[in-house]
């Protein structure tokens, strides 16, 4: 704003091109990083990798974590964070199986009941985290891990800690294991929803107040936007995405599977900011994001399939997040807010 | 004169600091008044006051001459009262007309309009229309407001305030980290808005602008308006004076 200011206009100006392209949109950097990857498994391992099975594996997997990622990306466009997912993910699958167990699982309700409980619970989750962060002003990153750590208790003391069964075997053989045209439903239905939820993030006012609320909350607050409220529905959105996770697990399961979530809220993190949103707030998207949830998928597979040990995965994506992170710092020190 | 805002013996406290002990302000139609002082004199206080950013301990407010209370700062925009703030508040993410119309979006017709759609066509088209106007120049008023200089960037903060201001525009050291050129530009503005009508409220450290653009002159010192002055019968000394407290003309010259 002082000095750096004018000369950062010429900066700018002289930077045109591919180099601010990618400055200004850093999923396309991402994107194009995932169609290398792709390129030299597919050219390695053809047969393998781009096998019927193995696609619908990877769509598999990144169709799960895609909801939880999708909340995620509004939580991290406000600058605020979410470990809580995970753990939500939990809780809401565990309501939803005591409820429907209750109910009979042969009743035809059962699933839309269960469906309505996943929910339900999520969304309270997130109304907690919202109101805590929002109204009482704590830190969201103590908030949810506080939260990630009662969610998590809460559904071990609900079920004696060991997993329950119980899934209406409906759902199993509709969404879990269903498939459309050879598809997975759980993909089609992840990409329905992050269609959605990236229309009313980059089209609505709703989504254009999230923007702004990430980028100057107090700028936000005296153009006259309630601040407080529209972060106390983001963490409901973010709930409300850990539910509908937590009932597709269990479709998916045919079970509930406490202790498999624990770094579920990280993953969600790494796909948001590989997607190129800014742990700073107000930047992001959620075709990045959807780009940044297949880059694990894809490095995990591909890894396996050309016979290299699958731990590669994990310590490519760090590079890969760390890269990541440095291009947003850069980003934000060249503009100088 | 019949005044637009007018504030009366405006108290504040932050905890045990006094910041505004019986301050007083008030601005004619299409006035522009300079409001000045030494540091931690109250004037970013009385500012956000009359903006309804910060609500007062006691006092009388009145626009046009009723009572009001501002509880928020919708309050006092719903009252034409529009602030430029020194930090400018803007969201450096979103681009030029987001920042103008963020809060006061114009929804899309029909049914997309109550989904949430906007209608940023008719956006664009009106901000367009405003910069050319008021003579805001913007690289790209498509861009992310964070690729402006800070010259554009207080551009568009101006021409947001202006654009909505009906009564009132507060503007609270707009040139303090401008160059020359674009200190002028500011000035400028500040002269074309009054010409419409909407009165100025300057709060500037700069004596040179205050001369330059005020018509009357303000002075608060710990707290209180300790003078007033008209622009043409003072000299920056008298100023000086005044907020440093060897002189004291309380009530002079109103």
């Amino acid at each position: 704003m002082t000095t750096s200011a004018s000369t950062e206009g010429l900066d700018s100006r002289q930077s045109r091109g591919l180099g601010r392209l990618l400055l200004d949109r850093p999923e396309l950097m991402i994107l194009v990083a995932l169609l290398i990857m792709i390129v030299v498994f597919a050219t390695m391992r053809p047969d393998a990798f781009l096998s019927a099975i193995n696609i619908r594996n990877m769509a598999m997997e990144a169709g799960m974590m895609m909801f939880l990622a999708t909340g995620m990306t509004y939580v991290i466009v406000t600058a605020g964070i979410d470990l809580s997912v995970g753990a939500v993910l939990v809780f809401s699958g565990v309501c939803s199986v005591l409820v429907m167990r209750l109910i009979g699982v042969d009743s035809p309700l059962a699933p839309w009941i269960g469906l309505v409980v996943a929910v339900l619970a999520g969304v309270a989750w997130g109304a907690l985290n919202g109101v805590l962060i929002a109204r009482a002003n704590l830190s969201p990153l103590i908030v949810t891990l506080a939260t990630m750590g009662i969610a998590l208790g809460a559904s071990r003391l609900l079920v004696g800690g060991v997993d329950i069964t119980g899934v209406p075997s409906s759902l199993v053989n509709t969404i879990g294991v269903g498939r459309i045209w050879g598809i997975p439903v759980i993909f089609l239905l992840s990409l329905a929803f992050a269609g959605l939820m990236g229309i009313v993030l980059h089209r609505t006012r709703f989504g254009l107040h999230t923007f702004a609320v990430g980028s100057n909350p107090q700028g936000a607050e005296r153009a006259g936007i309630d601040v407080a409220r529209h972060l106390t529905r983001i963490y409901m959105i973010s709930g409300l995405c850990a539910g509908i996770a937590g009932y597709l697990t269990l479709s998916r399961f045919a079970s509930t599977t406490i202790a498999g979530h624990a770094m579920d809220n990280l993953k969600a993190i790494t796909a948001v900011v590989l997607g190129g949103a800014s742990l700073f707030g107000g930047s992001g998207t959620l075709v990045g994001t959807g780009i940044g949830v297949l880059i694990p998928v894809v490095l995990a597979s591909g890894l396996v399939i050309v016979g290299l040990p699958s731990f590669w995965q994990e310590v490519a994506v760090g590079i890969v997040l760390l890269a990541a992170v440095m291009i947003d710092q850069w980003r934000r020190t060249r503009r100088s807010r | 004169m019949a005044w637009v805002l007018e504030a009366r013996d405006i108290h504040k406290s932050y905890g045990h600091v006094r910041s505004l002990q019986g301050a007083s302000l008030e601005v004619g139609e299409g006035e522009v008044v300079a409001l000045i002082g030494d540091n931690g004199a109250g004037k970013s206080t009385l500012t956000k006051c009359l903006s309804g950013v910060v609500p007062v301990d006691s006092g009388e407010i009145r626009v046009d001459g009723r009572p009001a209370a501002f509880r928020n700062a919708q309050d006092a925009r719903e009252h034409g009262i529009e602030t430029v703030y020194q930090d400018l508040a803007l969201a450096v993410d979103l681009n030029a007309v987001q920042n103008i119309y963020l809060g006061r979006e114009i929804m899309a017709p029909g049914l997309r309009g109550r989904l949430g759609f906007l209608d940023g066509r008719a956006m664009l088209e009106r901000t367009q229309a405003s910069f050319r106007e008021l003579g805001v120049n913007v690289p790209d008023i498509r861009s992310a407001v964070a690729n402006f200089s800070g010259g554009q960037r207080q551009g568009v903060a101006v021409a947001r305030a202006l654009m909505w201001a009906r009564r009132v525009v507060f503007m609270d050291e707009p040139t303090a980290a401008l160059g020359v050129a674009q200190t002028r530009n500011v000035l400028n503005l500040i002269r074309k808005v009054s010409e419409r009508g909407v009165s100025v409220v300057l709060i500037s450290h700069s004596m040179p602008d205050v001369m330059a653009v005020a018509d009357r002159i303000v002075v608060l010192r710990q707290g209180r308006t300790v003078a007033r002055f008209r622009a043409g019968e003072v000299r920056s000394d008298d100023l000086v004076a005044a907020m440093t407290g060897s002189l004291e003309v309380e009530g002079a010259a109103a």
